[in-house]
């Protein structure tokens, strides 16, 4: 199998090259046809290994391709741990990796820097094929900080648009306060545990948990805690958990493809992957469990709020896509970690497909956004409808669809976890994620009903060559939309309770969830069919309904609640103030210190006090002592038969 | 026949003797005859050639040996009994590779852009670089200290002479500051001398002291070293300096001159006065934390980009001394090796990456003739090849794995861990720091829309500048795709000086 990993992951890494250095001379069907290839083959080669390790019952394995540095005995490695986890996130960003790819074809058809952007989006195909394979943390960083690289130039793809720089700016920083902390994490395994490689740190884990840190003298904090906190605020960067999460709507700056393929379906996800992957290590961890649970409701629950008033068709999906990774994080939190990495395949399904679908609602409208321009839709893109309509049922969990049996087993999972028994974890992550879908009905709705049904808001002009996207647009959607609408039915037996993951993940028998819902779980038709006896529906129910209401029947009231409760509207509108608060007190204040030390410390102590300060003196006493060498012997003779006198007195005297 | 005993000779004197004939031929004063022509020509080959002879260096290399290579030996001042003594290891060879690597580059990048006297420009980079790989062979402490203040010489004139407007601060403030510390060096051998009888640095280490001593000696080195590095707070003649030396100065000043400190603590301080570096090492780690801070903060705010650049050095360089350092702060089990080997491998990445860094901001200098930030915008429009190559430079500048700038920063962060949290949480605050400096330059000077018509009708790179940045790019990414050829230079090296210094000389 090394022969099908390697094609794997250096397929796309080779199109990147050839395509962004010989761009020119390849031209830009020999771009598209390269680049669609090389993803083409990987995908190809995730499914074999996908089936070889599911259907075909075969072993996970874990490989070293080559030593990247040894010294001090810490051995630093390059290789694949290939486990079904990692098949499985193998599958998911090779197969939405190439539906963008052919999607770009269509969307990026009159741009100037085509082939960049292919060269860019295999890069990033490979970077996430890097990181999901990695069997140590060295190379888990390699790829987590690639993708974060590949994000920068996407985002900022269109370089010449201040919005688009400052952006890519944003999100690069923030992600980097993550990495702060995902480094000094990895820093804190090797030195406690001497090794970099996945299975020997995870073999180690309870050596680690027995250890403690002193982060504050006197007072040592378990290891592990400390440990998996660190790596969590990685997560908290990567899949942008609250408080790290704002460069993910600044993101949308970047061109649609990419905010569907890297800031919605893969490599946000990231953190979710990694914390799954690390399951043995959080496992030994509950004061860790709880700060990720924590930090997912709020997240969860705050970010789709925002959602409902946004108005940038983009934006929307952006907050709901934070909004699920809080989903995700939750579940992290209550160690139903296999329920995370199920709502994550699903997501990337039906979010990728929202994403894509709006890009083409965007190129149909000639770069329109704002969804108050937009409205009728329907009959212009039947095909942009319809696929949109089956990725919007299945992010609100609609039965049936691929997000109900994820996000409604999610929930089930929190209900019934090990958190019940400490009441201000379940009192925060419980209701957050019960709430957390009926906002996620409304804004889902909001947006589908703006942009598709009611009123044409478009002026003539746009509406006059309003038509259906090209066939490499409209294919993607398509074949995104079946997994998002079936693929739930298939497999949540398999992934949630028939020990999909095997050893890959780790959960103590006192917090498995899942085992113990698995008990009463009666198959998929069994779920559907209960669905509307649970509180989860009929919270979905009334969210859809409120946004028929407020936005298709009554659409005067949306203004008249704006009116009334307009501090609440502003606080949303303006994201909880969470980004003057980054931009006026922590850049602001981060120059500030950065003026104060240069013009204070540098420039006025140091140089100007002790550097020049110091020549001056010396100047100055050079100028008195100038004044002893005035030329004339007679001076002299005299100085030196004080000296003498003087010197000889001493010898005579002191001596 | 073996030539391998005259090998580090050849590699000292190569170089300076054909600096020697460049002088001695010159260029008739005249920048475009053919006699400069040749001139620039013979300077290229020479280089090249030393190159070549490094190269062999490396093959013949051993490196499960720790021991010095390549040893040469003769008596030189017998009355002090002097030696003409060099030899290399795992701690001096990489950089002197770093050396004969960088020379030819700064050549082809001052191929038309010296306007004045070329032939004596090239001839003191020639110089230099001899004079450079000879304080790296030195073993004998006074063959070490002449080499040491000769490099002076040619880089004073460097900037003295092809410097910008403020050259004559920048080049007085440059040598009184690296003079004066290098002088207490001299007192702190003379006094050695006297202890042991001669100048060999092998008969210094092994010379019991006390440490009272030792701590006098750790305090002459260190004004001699901490200068050149820069440590904070005897940091600020370097932005000075860099701001006004000709481009191929500021390169060959950031990426080899800069290395003297570390290499010095190195050699001389850690295995001669090991209980004096041991009693400092608090001070020693809090300097460089604070240099990878401070100057962080700094960095931020400057509106000149070579003074940016020269203050992300001084922060990069903190990591070096820190890696150094922290050998004193870990007790037991694996660290120390990583932090040394950390410290090592950031010298040699920053030397790439910084040189690499100047020489982008040269290419803009020669066309624009300013280095103001605030003077451009958009470059990315005009020259988009140049713009690939200062982004891949930024982000190794930023330590983006993958590139050499990781490598070293990763080494010394991980090693920091074991000896404190929050070194460790200072030391990694260059994540964000590291990023949020070279990052805005990149945003303010690359991207955006062209920002004014000198930008508007900027030409991308010529041949000769795209044959330097992409030597230097494949350099940056292979060492940060596999560092291993560089780490298992020093390794052995590196356990046998730790080793050295774990036996106290009390």
């Amino acid at each position: 199998m090394q022969a099908y990993y390697l094609t794997i992951v250096l397929a796309p890494l080779a199109a990147a090259i050839i395509t962004g250095l010989f761009g020119k001379w390849i031209g830009r069907a020999g771009a598209h046809w390269l680049t669609n290839l090389a993803v083409g083959l990987s995908c190809v080669l995730s499914i074999a290994v996908f089936k070889h390790l599911f259907f075909d019952g075969g072993t996970a394995e874990n490989i070293n391709i080559y030593t990247w540095a040894v010294t001090d005995g810490l051995r630093m490695e390059v290789g694949f741990l290939v486990d079904r986890l990692t098949a499985l996130m193998m599958v998911v960003v090779t197969f939405v990796s190439l539906m963008v790819h052919i999607y770009t074809i269509g969307y990026m058809h009159d741009d100037s820097g085509y082939q960049r952007f292919f060269s860019y989006i295999s890069l990033f195909t490979f970077s996430m094929l890097m990181l999901v394979m990695a069997n140590n943390f060295l190379q888990l960083f390699f790829g987590w900080e690639a993708v974060g690289l590949v994000s920068y130039l996407l985002i900022g793809f269109w370089f010449k648009r201040e919005s688009a720089i400052f952006a890519n700016l944003k999100a690069f920083l923030v992600n980097r306060v993550g990495d702060f902390g995902f480094i000094l994490g990895i820093a804190g395994i090797v030195m406690i545990s001497g090794s970099l490689d996945y299975a020997t740190v995870f073999a180690s884990a309870e050596s680690i948990a027995a250890q403690n840190i002193e982060v504050i003298p006197g007072s040592p904090w378990n290891a592990m805690t400390v440990i998996c906190i660190l790596l969590f605020i990685g997560a908290m960067g990567k899949s942008a958990q609250a408080p790290l999460h704002v460069w993910l709507p600044d993101s949308m700056e970047g061109p649609t493809p990419i905010s569907a393929l890297i800031h919605a379906a893969t490599m946000v996800t990231a953190g979710i992957f990694m914390v799954a992957r690390m399951s043995p290590l959080f496992e030994f961890s509950t004061t860790a469990l709880a700060v990720v649970i924590v930090i997912g409701a709020i997240t969860a629950f705050f970010m789709g709020l925002i959602g409902i008033v946004q108005n940038d068709i983009k934006r929307i999906i952006a907050y709901s896509t934070l909004s699920q990774l809080g989903y995700m994080t939750v579940a992290l939190g209550a160690s139903a970690y296999s329920a995370a990495m199920f709502h994550l395949m699903t997501h990337a399904f039906f979010k990728a497909l929202l994403f894509l679908a709006a890009g083409s609602v965007i190129i149909a409208l000639h770069h329109e956004q704002d969804i108050r321009k937009m409205g009728g839709l329907r009959k212009y893109m039947p095909i942009t409808y319809w696929t949109a309509l089956v990725g919007s049922l299945a992010l609100i969990g609609f039965p049936g669809s691929s997000g109900f049996f994820s996000k409604d087993l999610l929930i089930e999972a929190i209900r019934e976890s090990h958190w019940h028994s400490e009441p201000w974890v379940y009192w925060i992550a419980y209701p957050s994620v019960l709430l957390g879908v009926f906002v996620t009905a409304l804004y889902t709705f909001r947006l589908f009903f703006l942009v598709f049904h009611g009123e044409e808001r478009m002026d003539a002009e746009t509406r006059s060559h309003l038509h259906e996207s090209p066939w490499v647009v409209t294919v993607p959607l398509i074949l995104l939309a079946i997994p998002s609408a079936v693929i739930g039915w298939f497999t949540v037996n398999d992934v949630l309770f028939d020990n999909y993951f095997g050893d890959s993940i780790v959960v103590r028998s006192s917090h498995d969830v899942l085992a113990y819902m698995g008990e009463s779980f009666h198959g998929s038709l069994a779920l559907v069919s209960h669905s509307v006896q649970t509180p989860v529906f009929w919270l979905t129910a009334a969210g859809a309904f409120t946004a028929w209401f407020l936005y298709l029947k009554r659409p005067d009231i949306p203004a008249a609640i704006k009116d009334k409760f307009s501090g609440l509207y502003t606080l949303l509108d303006r994201k909880y103030f969470m980004d003057d608060l980054y931009i006026k007190g922590f850049a602001a204040g981060g120059r500030a210190v950065g003026s104060f030390l240069w013009q204070k410390g540098d420039q006025l102590l140091i140089d100007g006090m002790l550097v020049n300060g110091t020549a001056n003196t010396i100047g100055r006493l050079a100028g008195i002592m100038r004044q002893l060498q005035t030329g004339y012997i007679y001076t002299y003779a005299f100085t030196m038969i004080v000296g003498l006198t003087m010197l000889l007195s001493w010898l005579i005297w002191f001596r | 026949m073996d030539l391998s005993p005259y090998l580090l000779s050849a590699l000292i004197w190569l170089p300076i003797v054909g600096g020697g004939l460049l002088l001695a031929l010159g260029d008739g004063g005249d920048v475009h005859s053919a006699r400069a022509g040749m001139m620039r020509v013979t300077a290229f080959w020479l280089t090249m050639l030393t190159f070549a002879l490094s190269v062999v260096l490396y093959m013949a290399f051993d490196n499960a040996a720790a021991s010095m290579q390549f040893v040469e030996r003769i008596s030189w001042v017998a009355a002090l009994d002097a030696y003409y003594y060099l030899g290399v290891d795992g701690i001096s060879a990489p950089l002197i590779l770093l050396t004969t690597f960088i020379t030819p580059l700064i050549v082809i990048s001052a191929w038309d852009t010296i306007k004045v006297r070329p032939a004596q420009y090239f001839a003191a980079f020639l110089f230099l670089e001899g004079l450079m790989i000879g304080v790296f062979c030195a073993l004998d402490g006074l063959l070490f200290y002449a080499f040491w203040e000769a490099m002076l010489v040619p880089m004073f004139l460097i900037i003295g002479i092809w410097g910008g407007e403020h050259r004559v601060y920048a080049t007085l403030k440059f040598f009184l500051y690296t003079f004066l510390g290098s002088v207490m060096m001299l007192v702190a051998f003379i006094y050695l001398y006297g202890e042991t009888g001669s100048f060999d640095l092998f008969g210094f280490m092994n010379a019991p002291l006390t440490l009272t001593t030792q701590k006098m000696i750790f305090i002459a080195f260190l004004l001699a070293f901490a200068v050149k590095v820069p440590m904070w707070p005897v940091h600020t003649w370097l932005p000075d300096a860099h701001v006004e030396a000709p481009t191929g100065g500021s390169v060959i000043l950031a990426a080899i001159m800069l290395k003297m400190g570390g290499y010095g603590f190195l050699r001389l301080s850690l295995p001669i006065v090991p209980d004096g570096s041991d009693y400092f090492s608090g001070m020693m780690i809090a300097l460089s934390l604070i240099a990878i801070v401070y100057i962080g903060f700094v960095a931020l705010m400057q509106t000149d980009m070579k003074k940016l650049i020269a203050y992300a050095s001084i922060a990069h360089m903190g990591f070096a001394t820190l890696g150094i350092f922290l050998v004193w702060r870990i007790s037991a089990g694996m660290g120390a090796g990583l932090g040394m080997t950390g410290a090592m491998v950031q010298m040699v990445s920053h030397g790439l990456i910084s040189g690499a860094m100047f020489l982008c901001v040269g290419v803009l200098y020669d066309r624009m003739h300013s280095r103001n930030i605030a003077d451009y915008g958009g470059v990315a429009n005009t020259m988009p090849i140049f713009a690939a190559f200062m982004v891949l430079f930024s982000m190794a500048n930023a330590g983006l794995p993958g590139t050499s700038g990781f490598v070293g920063e990763f080494m010394v962060i991980l090693a920091s861990f074991k000896a404190s949290f929050w070194y460790a949480f200072l030391a990694a605050s260059t994540l964000i720091l590291g990023a949020a400096y070279t990052l805005w330059m990149v945003k303010r000077v690359i991207y955006g829309e062209v920002a004014n018509d000198n930008v508007a009708s900027l030409e991308d790179l010529n041949i000769r500048e795209f044959i330097v940045l992409g030597v230097l790019a494949v350099a940056v990414l292979l060492l940060g795709l596999w560092p291993a050829p560089l780490v298992d230079m020093m390794n052995a090296s590196i356990e046998q000086l730790i080793q050295q210094i774990g036996q106290s000389k009390l």
